[in-house]
């Protein structure tokens, strides 16, 4: 939109993501709003095709989760009929590498070059955080099927971010209401000695009324826990609530039963830690185990029986919930696209129809609160073995734990 | 601490120094008499595992798989003795350090063309659970068994080293290189054998961590650290040092990891305890390793004068 120098000190390129923001909410907002009429009114006609970028870590120890996304995205597409909101879909992946800095080369690309519509994919937040700043800066929405750090939802929130997901404390605080709820008398907290462990913790403790017997950082990879586990036998809680991602959650909870622990206290994780992936590698050690999350396989809604029958007959396994953010996101889009009648350039436009998010959710209602992070529901689900001697994931009550749960950082946000 | 939580503790500390020790035995013979720095052992630590998950995938018997690995670990780390490293006896360090850094890559990238990024491999149905060994001390029997296999192979290279014709070359090669040369030792098949047997040691701690741990390609690096302090601290070239060392690193990480933060909770304040025990914690090891140099340069018990 700028084509000559002289403009960049009135609207320069992003130089921060903070930066941004300052600029959009405040003396941009106008600049924004009338460039966006202009160009509304120069382009009446309504797009030929969506364009799509989708990064997302495919490849690597990680690259399960990415694929998950990405199968439901496309599962989406293609029940869709290969369109999104009436319009032909075009979708561009791109493999991040689980390096922040690729991921960003490819949103760059995505963004400037192919000039896509619409951003979406991402697993982790520091690599999100990385690309993120070159979608908003072209002023093109990222729906966030995964992701949804703390700062954007609060200081930091932006009219071009999404979370389609749940806001990162969610889970974790919605395990700490489960505690409080069957009356834990003392919890054991575990997470790895970095910034997301120290957050989960915290999502926790604040819903979480019990007494605290121990906060136990460990190292970030750690694979053995003999010395963490024989503490816990020490210390006797009630309840065992750790956050430990990837394969320190496959060897913890392997190392916890082999040590008998299972039998005295209860294991409680967050949704994605209790998964249909992690079930498949550790196996019936899993049996038993409750977990948190704002969707389930058997959550009873017309929307999500058809998205895990058809995912299944798809891809010969069950989803888990980072697949079924990937499908919701898909569903947002093609309402989206399908509420503003197939005009992509009216941004302003375009966000509302984003905002209202008229589809049918495959967690069932929920809607967009004023930092656009969702408000929803969140269950409790317990690994247990179904008809065919499978061991699945399931909701134990449709009453969720939390019932039209936002965030505690909206209030920093200075979207109305 | 209650006695319970530190025999427990200690059991867990036991358990870590053996598997430590395990590969610690090779790399400080290796470096002893050799005089070669081998990056890749944790290479082969790698392989075995891999043999390993591999093997009982087939055989189907976990016993099998394990016994069929640790062979033919050993015949590979001879292959490689004989037709790469030895080439690199008489260079220098900084060279034997690059080209066995290279092999690491070409191993782990091997590795994975084959088997793919990981394999899984699980303990046996029966040592699945807890034994109660007294009254209220329950322990994994699973680690049970490691410390079994641990004490024995211990004991197994113990007689190897004092009772056997091989084993007085060692020590004889150990202490003096050129010596024993001299007096007519077949230092190069001594090499090969040293060799292999390092590399079934390896692959014993590979397939017997290998359940408790994760079989994926690089888990080879991050021990092989820690069997450097080791042999660091117990001096190089002795496998009495060797023991000694890893027990020591296995239980002071053991220890450092659960006492270092309950430590800091009573003195420091929360806000500070919490990041600065486990940061702590962490660093014992190495911290050990500094003080036993400032007060040893050479080692607990080195062979070299």
């Amino acid at each position: 939109m700028c084509v000559l120098r002289i403009c960049w000190p009135l609207w320069g390129w992003p130089r921060s993501f903070k930066g941004v923001i300052m600029r959009t909410t405040k003396s941009g907002r106008l600049l924004a709003l009338s460039l966006a009429s202009l160009l509304a009114a120069s382009m009446v006609q309504a797009a030929d095709k969506v364009k799509i970028g989708f990064v997302s870590t495919l490849s690597g120890p990680n690259g399960a989760l990415g694929a998950e996304i990405r199968d439901a995205f496309n599962l989406a597409v293609k029940l869709n009929g290969g369109r999104l909101g009436g319009l032909p879909a075009e979708v561009l992946i791109g493999d991040d590498q689980f390096k922040p800095d690729v991921g960003k080369q490819l949103f760059e690309r995505y963004v400037k070059r192919d000039k896509v519509d619409f951003m979406t994919g991402v697993v982790f937040s520091n690599i999100m955080l990385a690309g993120l700043p070159e979608a908003v800066g072209e002023k093109t929405f990222y729906l966030s099927p995964n992701a949804a750090p703390s700062p954007i939802a609060g200081k930091d929130c932006s009219p071009y971010f999404f979370a389609v997901s749940w806001p990162n404390d969610a889970y974790h605080e919605a395990a700490g209401q489960h505690a409080t709820n069957r009356g834990f008398k003392s919890a054991y907290l575990v997470a790895p000695n970095y910034q997301a462990g120290k957050d989960s913790l915290a999502g926790f403790k604040r819903f979480y009324k019990g007494k605290v017997a121990a906060e136990v950082y460990t190292k970030l990879g750690q694979l053995d826990y003999s010395a963490e586990l024989a503490e816990i036998r020490a210390a006797k809680p009630d309840v065992l609530y750790f956050f430990l991602p990837g394969g320190m959650g496959i060897n913890f909870i392997k190392q916890f039963v082999a040590a008998g622990l299972n039998k005295d206290t209860k294991m409680v994780l967050p949704g994605f830690g209790a998964d249909q992936d992690i079930i498949r590698s550790v196996g019936d050690e899993m049996l038993g185990i409750t977990d948190t999350a704002h969707w389930g396989l058997d959550l009873n809604n017309a929307a999500n029986k058809k998205f895990v029958a058809e995912f299944e007959k798809e891809y010969k396994r069950l989803p888990t919930v980072y697949a079924a953010q990937g499908y919701d996101t898909a569903l947002l889009i093609d309402a989206a696209v399908r509420g503003a009648k197939g005009n992509l350039e009216d941004k302003e436009a375009l966000r509302r129809h984003i905002k209202e998010a008229k589809f049918e959710s495959v967690r069932g209602a929920f809607k967009f609160n004023t930092n656009q992070y969702p408000i929803q529901n969140y269950y409790l689900r317990e690994v247990q073995k179904d008809a065919q001697g499978r061991l699945v994931n399931k909701i134990v009550s449709q009453t969720p734990v939390l019932a039209s749960h936002g965030d505690a950082y909206v209030q920093d946000c200075p979207m109305k | 601490m209650t006695w319970i939580l530190f025999l427990e503790q200690s059991l867990n500390g036991l358990q870590f120094g053996l598997m430590l020790f395990l590969l610690a035995s090779g790399l400080t013979l290796v470096f002893g008499i050799m005089d070669m720095i081998n990056l890749a052992h944790g290479a082969l630590y790698m392989v075995g595992a891999f043999l390993a998950a591999w093997l009982v995938n087939i055989t189907q018997s976990f016993l099998w798989g394990v016994l069929l690995a640790v062979p033919l670990t050993a015949v590979f780390g001879m292959v490689l003795e004989s037709t790469l490293l030895r080439t690199l006896y008489r260079r220098d360090h900084m060279s034997q350090v690059l080209a066995t850094f290279a092999l690491i890559l070409i191993i782990n990238e091997a590795v994975r063309m084959i088997w793919g990024t990981d394999l899984a491999l699980s303990a046996p149905a029966a040592l699945s659970g807890p034994v109660e060994l007294l009254p209220g001390l329950m322990y994994p029997s699973y680690r049970l068994v490691i410390i079994g296999v641990g004490l024995a192979l211990a004991l197994f290279l113990y007689l190897v080293v004092t009772q056997t014709r091989m084993g007085a070359w060692v020590r004889a090669g150990a202490s003096n290189r050129d010596m024993a040369m001299a007096m007519g030792i077949n230092i190069q098949r001594l090499f090969t054998l040293v060799f292999g047997l390092g590399a079934a040691m390896c692959a014993v701690a590979g397939a017997m961590l290998g359940p408790l741990l994760a079989v994926q390609v690089g888990m080879g690096e991050s021990i092989l650290i820690l069997a450097f302090v080791v042999i660091v601290i117990g001096g190089i070239g002795s496998i009495w040092g060797a023991f000694v060392g890893s027990l020591l690193v296995g239980f002071v990480d053991t220890f450092g990891r659960t006492l270092l933060p309950h430590l800091f909770r009573e003195i420091f304040p929360p806000q500070v305890a919490a990041t600065a025990g486990p940061a702590a914690a962490s660093i014992m090891v190495y911290l050990l390793m500094a003080v036993v140099l400032f007060i040893r340069p050479q080692g607990l018990f080195s062979r070299k004068a």
